[in-house]
């Protein structure tokens, strides 16, 4: 054990010429471009935590560094700074890849050095199959599906009408949608799609509406599609239950969608959203409440769930190292991979050896919109 | 029937966004034959002042104002410190300085502003109005108003007024308008304001619809020049028609055929009129140059 800590040390030594006593830690975040709305937060909440840490005597008594990149939601950029990060930086794990296209970019590289590297995007591809050194915290679109036709399934509704966004996570989540569906007996009557740019539904709605049979809409999206959308459902006055895919759950959600045109409307959302109204016996009520009112005083914005699995993946990381006792790339991995019931944001984290997301449905809570605010209906 | 009525509605209200948003692209273009690729940024700008005026304790109406000088500002600063110092440069060389700035603009409201959505309450409440069984937002109607009073005053202003003749005789021969005494800088630089104005008043209207963030000039840019394309670029009246035709086109396969082809269709179409005329359904007219 000795050899290997003075051994990495060395080569941390030789790499980027820095001193014993730190831990190095490297992240790539799409904090600007197209998808800053997750990589801001995300970068943010890394910073605070590690600042945090510090402050209070650093890991295993050594002091956290973070190297964070921004690379723009731009894969080729994520992979250059991966590189980066391995050969000057000589970082020991690696945290980032905000959407999936820069997930993957920096996972090949990740798995081929070695260094354990936990992803912040949805993708289910990230972790199926298994690679040795990539983990993940946010739970798939298909768990999202999975959760949202559980609740429509308990109010007895079969037939369903789907409006998706054609972005990569609109579209991403329609095929996953349609692939389960079946699994609960639902039948997709209506297939319709927008662009994300997109200022008017109301023809699409207006079909879905007249189709025969339809008991509920289902709107896989994010942005101001989901926004654009209900707004348009209120206008033509569709009765039916509305549901929103966890790409929305946010406050801002109900904002621009006016809190009247949201009123509710369901969506599978995380319990960091509704943290205020968990109940105290809660096992994620303690640390969504502390993470929620750390990031809100340190940075003046709402929370949001993209920041949390940010400090999920902290936690994950921070945890295995601790009980590797050393920062061996190897031994944090193999620490990872035993995570066993860590309490997150997003929900409770088993790893093993065939699952390296570790959530099960219970990470996702039933929200419904009322007075434009969040309620539970679990 | 009811749901032809609301396809047609859709239209109209998506249409006479890109309607106004094309009004923008014709001065600069009848000024300069340039077609400016930040008129989408002008729009962009014209949303988020007035939404950050608004939040911050600014009445609407004020705030709405004030966007609208604040980016007729910035048109002005666009041709004094970009395009001006390119004077003599060819058409294709000044567009791509148009692209540049549009990049830089998004890139500094990121940083001034932030990267989230925003939306205007709407100006005359969000009650749908019911016509035959389809419905209608008030805002649309306001957005319709707005892209006919804009077609109204710039064709005005190109055929009643001396500047409005001055900005067509500019495009027409530099040279030989400033020897019959018309100071081609000053044109210029009303046309960038003029256009810049149009681009954010077109944004005020628009955001309680469309909503707005720093990144949404791209694709409004991009729909407001294909529905001047289909026009015919540089005319008033060809903007209007382009872009409401492109609305309902849209909305209309979107209705009937399928919304995974709709703006294929609808670029489909461009295309095939573009064939058969290549100047858009009204650009014989005005762009014809002896």
């Amino acid at each position: 054990m000795k050899t290997t800590t003075t051994l990495t040390a060395l080569t941390l030594a030789l790499l980027a010429s820095t001193a014993q006593a730190e831990i190095r830690l490297g992240a790539s975040l799409s904090a600007t471009g197209p998808a800053a709305f997750l990589g801001d937060p995300e970068a943010k909440t890394l910073e605070m935590l590690v600042e945090e840490m510090n402050a209070n005597g650093g890991l295993n008594g050594e002091e956290i560094v973070l190297t964070l990149y921004d690379d723009g939601g731009d894969p080729n950029k994520a992979r250059t700074f991966a590189t980066r990060l391995i050969e000057d930086d000589g970082v020991v794990a690696i945290i980032g890849g905000s959407t999936t296209g820069t997930t993957m970019a920096i996972a090949d590289l990740a798995e081929d050095e070695g260094i354990p590297f936990i992803s912040l995007a949805g993708a289910v591809s990230i972790i199926d199959p298994v690679r040795e050194f990539v983990f993940k915290t946010p739970h798939t679109d298909r768990m999202a599906c999975e959760k949202i036709f559980t609740d429509m399934k308990a109010q007895g509704t079969t037939t369903i009408g789907m409006i998706s966004g054609t972005d990569g996570f609109g579209a991403s989540m329609q095929a996953q949608c349609k692939e389960v569906a079946g699994d609960y007996d639902i039948t997709i009557a209506a297939d319709e799609t927008y662009g994300p740019a997109d200022a008017d539904m109301t023809p699409q709605l207006t079909n879905i509406a007249n189709t025969d049979g339809i008991q509920a809409v289902l709107n896989p999206g994010f942005g101001q599609g989901p926004a654009v959308v209900t707004r348009n459902y209120a206008q033509l006055g569709i009765e039916l239950p509305l549901y929103q895919s966890h790409g929305v759950a946010s406050d801002g959600f109900i904002e621009l969608a006016g809190a009247e045109a949201a009123n509710g409307i369901r969506l599978p959302g995380t319990a960091l959203l509704i943290a205020d109204i968990l109940p105290d016996d809660d096992v994620q009520k303690e640390v969504v409440t502390s993470y929620k009112a750390a990031f809100e005083e340190k940075t003046g914005q709402t929370v949001s769930t993209f920041g949390g699995y940010a400090h999920d993946a902290f936690a994950l990381m921070t945890d295995a190292i601790t009980r590797a006792g050393s920062d061996d790339p190897q031994a944090i991995r193999d620490a990872l991979e035993a995570t066993d019931g860590l309490v997150g944001t997003t929900g409770i984290y088993t790893f093993s050896e065939t699952d390296h997301l570790g959530l099960d449905l219970s990470a996702f809570r039933m929200l419904e919109i009322t007075d434009g605010g969040w309620s539970s209906v679990e | 029937m009811e749901s032809l009525l609301q396809f047609l509605f859709s239209g109209l209200t998506v249409g006479a966004v890109y309607a106004l948003v094309a009004l923008g692209f014709t001065i600069i273009s009848n000024a300069s034959d340039v077609v400016n690729f930040a008129q989408g940024e002008f729009v962009m700008l014209g949303g988020m002042i007035t939404v950050f005026a608004h939040e911050a304790g600014v009445p609407l109406a004020l705030a709405a104002v004030l966007a609208i000088l604040l980016t007729a500002a910035v048109g002005v600063a666009l041709n004094k410190l970009a395009i001006e110092p390119a004077r003599g440069a060819p058409v294709v060389s000044v567009i791509i300085i148009t692209i540049g700035a549009s990049i830089l603009i998004r890139g500094a409201s990121q940083l001034i502003f932030d990267k989230q959505l925003h939306r205007l309450p709407s100006f005359s409440g969000d009650a749908p109005i019911r016509i035959g069984g389809a419905t209608l937002l008030p805002q649309s109607l306001w957005v319709i108003g707005g892209a006919l009073v804009v077609f109204v005053a710039l064709w005005l202003f190109f055929t009643r007024t001396l500047t409005g003749k001055a900005v067509l005789a500019t495009a027409n021969n530099r040279l030989a308008a400033q020897l019959v005494g018309i100071n081609t800088r000053a044109i210029m630089t009303l046309s960038f304001a003029l256009s810049a104005a149009i681009g954010a008043l077109a944004g005020v209207l628009a955001t309680p619809i469309t909503l707005v963030s720093y990144d949404v000039g791209v694709a409004l840019a991009l729909k407001g020049f294909a529905a001047a394309m289909l026009g015919g670029m540089g005319n008033p009246k060809g903007a209007l028609v382009g872009g409401l035709l492109l609305g309902l086109f849209e909305a209309l396969t979107a209705g009937y055929i399928s919304s995974q082809y709709k703006e294929a269709v609808a670029f489909i179409v461009i295309l095939a009129v573009l064939f058969a005329m290549p100047q858009g359904l009204f650009g014989a007219k005005s762009t014809e140059r002896v």
